[in-house]
């Protein structure tokens, strides 16, 4: 085993003790603790790229199916059960450490000038820090404790960034949003772990992964409902429909965070976690079984990529648009999962994580360098291909690997997705897939039609004429260029077209499942064919057509019938608003699930109170009295008085030999507790002797 | 096994929360010395709880209770700060000295 293989473990640890540095010591430093954040993912980067290396080289030495790399050590210990802390390291590890570190370092040097002068400097790099260590611990978890663990050091963290700019009440709302959405699909994943350790008395990750595709089980209604269990956390993390709707408001947060957390963190653990213990999900959904049509994951991440695809249409903020986009995105991942196509799912977590990033930052470089910090398209954009040639240049990368364009990432990863569920007999999803690019296609040329082409609007306006406006400074431009560049070549790791496979050899052996026939085996990648792209590449063509049109007659400089369209006719008026309201599912939640159980269960609460209990009360205290008086006259009066007075007096005359101890003194009355033990202590001693 | 390191070090810590919340005019260094106290308690029953195991090979009685013990004292210590507080936010002072009003 290799250097970095076994020293896996420093790669989460180096940005975590970065962590402690910069929030004790960030305020004090030059440059406010960022050099210490972005040396830390430097470093992590570094032990990343040895670890993916030795792991190929380990790949490529070997002929058969390759272990992980195990290095574990005792953490500690409850009864017989054991949990270890440490690292995992396989082909699924190595790529997302290496994922997650690369992007984290761009991140991180883009803000130094993008949060350049904020308040809380020290914080963010502090926080974001901390955010990619989270997200390092769970993808090198070996079992499920440690996994949690950094599942939950990433919910925190999103709470704090996201909420960074806590000032106006709208982002810390958002900052609560999203945690306790997130929260909601946390309870899935602890009641998971919980019956994964009842189904397998481990939790190994390793272990159950074997366990599980070996059919070594007792109860297969178990299995799916931890399955279940599972999936409803990923829903939560990932923003899959119906607990998406934290995803978009998510965007408070600064730019920075919005393309960290939707590309390779946060949102990635939920189909990371899919990924992860796919065995479990595979066995336990059924999944590939000849004759199913649809399983669960496959059906949420189905419907969740045509509705966030919907919704990206209305929106005017740039990063709205992006914000349901990733959800769509990662519709499309959930779905390859659910249809068995583990390897191209993956392969979309990777080129998806460079795309998004990219656009992401793109969107930042707009609004923080040409349209005065504003994110609204409509009003602050526009016509800025000109005068941002590199923003624009990244832009157009990644947005033609979002719409999958032949030989770009996203054709590589995203048609593989489309394909298998052709291959594997989902022909629903294969329908949702092609439909999803089209929709893609579409509402990318929308906000590309709006941000660089077209007049220039507002702020933008500003920038345009402007004779000394320059695109934004290197630090950000740099990490555009890379991730714009990534966006066009990463697919190229896995391109059936051109019978390569390397990313599909270096993770196979993370699948855990055999590949093939059998009852537990996951089915093989399918051959690539223009035949089978053919209809989605047309849609993704159609989808460009048809939006350009309608760009250029409803935003473009001529009068045109169709302009203000959704103000004049009906049905488009109501398409549009249903569209707005984000299908009305926060109005529902809020309404429905808030007013409409928890409401009427506290009026019935108040109506049993009222009128039963209170019936019982008084009625037991009219008896009560009627007693009493009785109880008065004789019983009282003559007897206890005598008793109570007598008592009275020698309590008072006792109470007044005590007084002074009661010096109202806190360390007095310790001082008197402490002795009385003594006192207890030493009579306890002596009796027992 | 030999436990009488732990039972000494248990009764030193005892003695310096003891002392802690005799001397102590702070309220939040009084709060502090019954940490100390309590966490003392929770060395004896770890200790006590090894010698059990290695005896009988059973129960983990003691570390059981040190859990108890820690979140009742998290508890203990959200109360008593939450008044501490107050008490600042009225009087602007956390000397126990000042606050002598239950005198009888």
């Amino acid at each position: 085993m290799g250097w970095f293989l076994e020293h896996a473990w420093l790669i989460p640890a180096t940005p975590g003790a970065a962590f402690a540095v910069i929030i004790l010591f960030g305020k004090r430093m030059p440059r406010g603790g960022s050099e210490v954040g972005l040396a830390s993912m430097l470093a992590a980067l570094v032990l990343s790229a040895g670890t993916a290396y030795q792991w190929i080289a380990r790949v490529n030495d070997s002929h058969e199916e390759v272990p992980a790399a195990l290095s574990r050590w005792e953490w500690f210990r409850i009864g017989d059960l054991k949990v270890s802390i440490g690292s995992h390291i396989d082909g699924l590890a190595a790529v997302m450490l290496l994922l997650v570190a690369f992007i984290s370092t761009l991140v991180q040097l883009y803000s130094m000038e993008y949060v350049r002068g904020d308040r809380r400097y020290t914080h963010f790099f502090a926080a974001i820090t901390l955010f990619s260590a989270g997200m390092l611990t769970m993808v090198l978890a070996p079992n499920m404790v440690q996994l949690l663990l950094g599942w939950e050091i990433m919910g925190l963290c999103s709470f704090l960034l996201i909420g960074h700019w806590w000032e106006e009440r709208a982002n810390s709302e958002a900052a609560l949003k999203a945690f306790w959405t997130v929260r909601v699909g946390d309870m899935g994943l602890l009641v998971g772990i919980a019956m994964l350790l009842a189904i397998f008395h481990t939790l190994e990750i390793g272990a159950i992964n074997e366990a599980a595709a070996a059919g070594e089980f007792d109860n297969k209604n178990l299995l799916m409902w931890a399955a279940v269990a599972l999936f409803i956390a990923c829903i939560g993390k990932s923003g899959q429909f119906p607990l998406h709707t934290w995803l978009p408001d998510a965007m408070a947060g600064p730019t920075p965070v919005s393309s960290l957390l939707h590309s390779s963190t946060m949102v990635v653990a939920g189909v990371f976690l899919v990924a992860r213990l796919y065995p479990v999900f595979h066995v336990g959904l059924d999944m590939n079984i000849a004759g199913q049509r649809f399983n669960l994951i496959a059906v949420i991440g189905g419907i969740t990529v045509l509705i966030a695809a919907g919704l990206a249409f209305v929106q005017n903020d740039i990063k709205k648009v992006l914000a349901y986009s990733t959800v769509s995105q990662l519709g499309y991942m959930m779905m390859g999962l659910g249809v068995g196509a583990w390897t191209a799912a993956v392969f979309h977590i990777f080129t998806h994580a460079f795309f998004k990033c990219c656009l992401f930052l793109c969107a930042g470089s707009v609004s923080h360098t040409a349209s005065h910090h504003s994110f609204d398209m409509k009003k602050d954009m526009g016509g800025l291909r000109k005068k941002m040639p590199v923003t624009f240049a990244a832009w157009m990368a990644a947005t033609a690997a979002l719409c999958g364009l032949p030989f770009v990432s996203g054709f590589f990863s995203k048609d593989e997705i489309i394909d298998s569920a052709k291959n594997n007999d989902y022909k629903v999803f294969y329908i949702v897939g092609i439909v999803g690019a089209f929709m893609t296609t579409a509402y990318m040329t929308r906000a590309t039609y709006l941000t660089f082409f077209g007049k220039a609007r507002g702020g933008a306006a500003h920038f345009v004429h402007d004779e000394n406006a320059r695109d934004s400074s290197w630090q950000i431009t740099v990490p555009l260029v890379i991730l714009g560049s990534l966006a066009l070549v990463s697919g190229y790791l896995n391109a059936p077209i051109f019978k390569w496979h390397w990313f599909e050899t270096w993770t196979e052996s993370s699948i855990g499942l055999p590949l093939g026939e059998g009852i537990f085996a996951a089915p093989h990648p399918p051959e690539f064919s223009w035949v089978s792209t053919a209809p989605g590449l047309a849609l993704v063509a159609a989808g460009f057509g048809v939006s350009l049109l309608l760009c250029r007659a409803v935003f473009g400089e001529g009068t045109s019938g169709l302009r203000g369209l959704t103000e004049r006719n009906v049905v488009l008026r109501a398409g549009h608003k249903f569209l707005v309201n984000k299908y009305y599912l926060d109005a529902l939640y809020e309404r429905v699930v808030v007013r409409g159980i928890a409401h009427p269960i506290s009026r019935a609460a108040y109506w049993t109170n009222q009128n039963i209990l209170d019936g019982i009360v008084n009625a037991v205290g009219q008896g009560g009295r009627r007693t009493g008086d009785l109880v008065y006259k004789y019983i009282d009066q003559g007897l206890v008085d005598g008793a109570v007075n007598g008592s009275g007096t020698t309590a008072s005359g006792a109470g007044g030999a005590l007084q002074p101890v009661q010096s109202g003194k806190v360390n007095m009355y310790g001082a008197l507790l402490f002795g009385a033990a003594a006192v207890g202590g030493l009579v306890l001693v002596l009796v027992n002797s | 096994m030999l436990i009488n390191e732990f039972l000494l070090l248990g009764a030193v810590l005892f003695c310096i929360g003891v002392y802690g919340v005799i001397a102590r005019k702070n309220a939040v260094l009084v709060l502090m010395s019954i940490e100390l106290i309590l966490n003392s308690v929770n060395i004896n029953l770890l200790a006590f709880d090894r010698l059990h195991a290695v005896d009988t090979a059973g129960g983990n009685d003691g570390s059981v209770f040190a859990l108890y013990i820690i979140a009742v004292a998290a508890a203990e210590v959200g109360v008593g700060l939450a008044m501490v507080l107050l008490i600042f936010r009225n009087r602007k002072t956390i000397s126990l000295d000042d606050l002598s009003e239950m005198k009888g």
